[in-house]
């Protein structure tokens, strides 16, 4: 048994904030310096050339990567052994949201209700995900997620007689449909199976995974490479003004379903993939 | 790429042989709105009220910049989404706007309004929110203070980097740039 306070949560929330809406992951540096290498188109090249030159800018710690600096995505994987003391583990959360875009100069971007549209003033209420798991640790991982791309997502209730090729079909229309909206190059997250509100956290999940990392599974991960061919053989390029790299990786999860179901959700990022993790 | 300078003070002749796909660099007095403050501009010319800033000759850049730090003018202010304010768009082109920035697709209706107006709508690199704030050199709230990140502000901008999306005969980068590249595969 492991006791942890949640000032500890707080902090960590508090810094991962911060730190990935300055800091790009060298994951997504890679994946964005090898595909400009790809690029023949030579407006593509530009366009990729300038983000690269935006990440180092950020980099140095005065301006965020993106203006938009997202909702606060937060997941918690809480080991069964720990007990956590010092009050609510939720306000925790979302006082290390508050402390974070604060300091840290990260813009306000959530109003309290969607349809009376009042902004709350310091970013909170977080997105706040739960999962109890086995062990004495906490891992907590933090995703800012922009909307830009967030509103090009899209769930379908598939029938099963849809299979595969349904399935990719959804996925590759979506990035077609999104064209130059969700600020390409994207990272393309699908959740397959489950259920409705499942497929969508497997979708959201999916795009918590390393870009040089593919599927563990031989089946998905061969269709991870295909979808990527296919949405990078649509044309859209960096930007939407024509070029290869509409997409820099496609993240695939897997879960198991109904026997009267086939759930896709494709959540899609932009090339700004920003998300950190910590373990206590 | 042509590459075009364009300067105040910003007329119909200057853009008019603008194309899509040139990249212009922009200098000089930018203002910046989004839905909200479309909302209540557009509100205002309704009951004929003055709006915050000339219609007339003006470029709207589609922004709401993170908090400035102590001694900048401004924070990260890449381009927000333009369909968004695609309502509101063909009123305040109808007015005199002559550019629009920001990025991703615009209507029908709005493509048809930029021509009819001999407007552009040009886009800034979504997510390129650092390299862009680097261009703003002063920045001030001129009305809507309220809405915070979505207020007002007049910028001065120097070689703002932006790329023509629709020129003033309607071409649209995002069908012509796709369409060149994919064809030059088959070449």
């Amino acid at each position: 048994m492991k006791i942890l306070n949640v000032k500890e949560i707080e902090n960590a929330v508090r810094k991962l904030c911060t730190d990935t809406n300055y800091i790009l992951g060298n994951d997504v540096r890679e994946c964005i310096h090898s595909c400009r290498l790809r690029e023949t188109w030579p407006v593509a090249e530009d366009v990729l050339a300038s983000i690269e030159e935006n990440i180092e800018i950020a980099a140095e710690g005065e301006y965020p990567l993106c203006q938009d600096t997202g909702m606060a995505c937060v997941f918690l994987e809480i080991g069964q052994g720990v007990v956590i003391e010092g009050g609510s583990a939720e306000d925790a959360v979302n006082r290390g949201v508050r402390a974070a875009y604060e300091e840290a100069y990260l813009r306000k971007s959530i109003v309290a209700d969607p349809l009376r549209r009042v902004n709350t003033g310091d970013n909170t209420p977080a997105a706040i995900y739960w999962e109890l798991v086995p062990g004495n640790n906490v891992k907590i991982t933090v995703a800012p997620k922009g909307f830009g791309s967030e509103n090009m997502s899209r769930i379908a209730m598939l029938p099963p007689s849809a299979g595969e090729e349904g399935v990719k079909d959804f996925v590759v229309e979506t990035s077609r449909k999104a064209g130059a909206n969700p600020c390409p190059p994207i990272v393309v997250g699908v959740g397959i199976g489950g259920n409705f509100d499942k497929a969508a956290l497997m979708a959201k999940k999916a795009l918590l995974r390393p870009l040089d990392r593919s599927s563990e599974d031989e089946y998905y991960r061969d269709m991870e490479e295909e979808l990527l061919e296919r949405i990078n053989s649509l044309g859209i390029g960096p930007q939407g003004f024509g070029g290869r790299t509409t997409a820099l990786k496609v993240n695939v999860l897997a879960a198991p379903t109904h026997i009267a179901g086939l759930p896709v959700a494709v959540n899609i990022n932009c090339h700004v993939c920003r998300h950190g993790e910590v373990i206590l | 790429m042509t590459e075009r300078y364009l300067r105040e003070p910003f007329t119909g002749d200057k853009v008019k042989d603008f194309r899509a796909g040139d990249r212009v660099y922009i200098t000089g007095t930018v203002y910046t709105a989004r839905d909200a403050a479309h909302k209540r501009i557009t509100e205002m010319i309704a009951r004929e009220e003055k709006p915050p800033f000339e219609i007339e000759n003006s470029i709207i850049y589609y922004v709401g910049p993170t908090p400035a730090r102590p001694g900048r003018p401004i924070g990260s202010a890449g381009p927000t989404t333009s369909y968004r304010m695609d309502a509101y768009a063909p009123e305040l082109l109808d007015r005199g706007q002559l550019m629009m920035i920001g990025k991703g697709l615009r209507s029908e209706e709005v493509r048809e309004s930029t021509v009819k107006n001999g407007a552009v709508y040009c886009c800034a690199i979504g997510g390129a929110a650092a390299l862009m704030a680097r261009c703003i050199k002063e920045a001030e709230v001129i009305a809507f203070e309220d809405l915070g990140a979505e207020a007002v502000r007049k910028l001065q901008v120097e070689n703002l980097p932006v790329t023509v999306v629709i020129d003033t005969q309607g071409n649209n980068l995002y069908e012509t740039g796709r369409e060149e590249y994919l064809r030059s595969l088959k070449d």
